[in-house]
This record gives C-alpha cells, sequence and structure tokens, in this order.
C-alpha cells in the first residue's frame, strides 16, 4: 500500500488486526524532528494535516506527563485527541497513550498505544515509524475511516466553497 | 508451489492450507496446468482495501508534509546560527 503526494511518502501498513503502521523518511537530522514532534509551537505548525488550525498542542514531556492536542477543522468541529507519555528516549523513542475524547467510553479507557520510533539513516536524514496498537480490529477500522471521514469533508468543503462563488 | 515452500520456508501442507484461503476470498486465481497447479495473485481483490486504507494515509502525508517545511526551517535556523549539535 504506496502513494504519494507533496514531496514525500508516507507509507502506511496493517501489520495485523489490531495494528496500524506507518513510517516515513525526512531530509534532516534525527533531532530536529524530535524536536519538531515535541514542541507545542512547532507541532502547531504541521498536525493540522489542511484540515483546520491546531489552538492547542499542550506537552508535559516526562513519563507519567500528560498531552493534549486541539485541532478546528475548516468547518468549525473541535476534535481533540489526550493521553500520558509511558516511555521517552530523547531523539530516539516516544512511547504514549492516544485517545479521541470524542469516543472515550469511560475514565480508564485509555485509546491506543502508539510508539514513535526515529532512526538516524546518516547523511541527514531520519527514518519515522509511527506503530498504533489499538487493541481491538473495531478500534483499528474506526481510526483508519476517520481518513475517509476527513477526506468526505474535504469534498463538502470544496462543495461549500463552490456552493458559495456561485 | 516448490517455489513457495523454497521461499516462505514453510512446509508444503502450510502452503496449500494459506493458498486455499487465499483462493477461497479470490486473491489468487489457480489454474491446472498438466500435473501442476499454476496460482496467478488477484490484485483487483485488494483494491477495496486499498480505496479504505488511502484516506487514512493521505491524511498523514498531508501532515508529515507540512512537518517538511517546519524542518527545513529548523535546518536553515541551524545553519545560520551556527549551532551545530554534534
Amino acid at each position: 500500500m504506496v502513494t504519494r503526494s507533496g514531496k514525500g511518502s508516507a507509507v502506511l501498513t496493517l501489520p495485523s488486526d489490531t495494528e496500524i503502521l506507518i513510517a516515513r523518511e525526512f531530509d534532516a537530522p534525527r533531532h530536529l524532528v524530535w524536536k519538531a514532534w515535541t514542541t507545542p509551537e512547532l507541532v502547531k505548525r504541521w498536525w493540522h494535516a489542511n484540515r483546520g488550525t491546531v489552538i492547542q498542542a499542550d506537552i508535559d514531556l516526562r513519563v507519567g506527563g500528560r498531552w493534549r492536542w486541539v485541532s478546528v477543522t475548516n468547518r468549525g468541529q473541535e476534535v481533540a485527541f489526550r493521553g500520558w507519555y509511558r516511555a521517552i528516549v530523547p531523539d530516539e523513542r516516544l512511547v504514549y497513550t492516544e485517545m479521541y475524547e470524542a469516543v472515550q467510553q469511560s475514565e480508564d479507557d485509555e485509546g491506543t498505544l502508539n510508539t514513535v520510533t526515529f532512526i538516524d539513516l546518516g547523511g541527514g536524514r531520519t527514518l519515522v515509524t509511527m506503530h498504533t496498537e489499538t487493541y481491538s480490529r473495531e478500534v483499528r477500522d474506526m481510526i483508519i475511516q476517520s481518513g475517509m471521514e476527513a477526506g468526505m469533508q474535504d469534498a463538502l468543503d470544496l462543495l461549500e466553497d463552490v456552493a458559495r462563488s456561485l | 508451489m516448490n517455489d513457495l515452500v523454497e521461499a516462505l520456508g514453510i512446509s508444503q501442507p502450510q502452503v496449500s492450507k494459506h493458498l486455499r484461503v487465499l483462493r477461497e476470498v479470490g486473491l489468487v486465481d489457480a489454474r491446472e496446468h498438466g500435473r501442476q497447479r499454476l496460482y496467478r495473485l488477484n490484485g483487483r481483490t485488494l483494491k477495496p482495501i486499498y480505496d479504505w486504507a488511502q484516506r487514512y494515509e493521505r491524511l498523514w502525508n498531508e501532515r508529515l508534509d507540512a512537518l517538511d517545511d517546519v524542518l527545513d526551517e529548523l535546518k536553515r535556523g541551524e545553519r545560520d546560527h551556527g549551532d551545530q549539535v554534534r
């Protein structure tokens, strides 16, 4: 499963019914990729995925520390994710829980377990792998489907723009 | 079949079992050729799964393309200030 858009190319694979794996190479040294991933002001500049604005990117970067990232879509819908850091190896590895607040069932529902690994490829290049353990096929499917909904949302936004311009 | 046994390093019964499942869901087509059975991959069956996952992949592509721009700026910043991290 490989698609290309823009200058980079993220590769998505589904290693099992409950896992999602995304890999992407960057033409930047590892410490800078780590910095862009763990600094609120920088996260705000790339997490939006052209679907809205990131209004909050709280990062308490220590084991047990909490994070909460909130976006507002182009249609005004607030989308919030949060979790806590389970393991931190600076420049190398970040392990954290992730919960989409809108679907949280109970206080002890922690959502998925994500592991982001930063691999130094030499020559100032870095490979980032993002592994998500969803613990259930339903959650895995829901996450994959969320991309589909975002795509639909894009289409609706475009339609609205076109409609407005008439 | 022998090629697959060799390439995968698993036994022939195991390969047969996998191929039967793949055939049942239409991922491979099989036809008899003398004493051999030839299998062909039927990629079209994977298309719905590909389509299903593609938008999520696109979401991440757009996100990480924006990260490229942030990284370009950080690289320039380090170069200009000469504070090389070693």
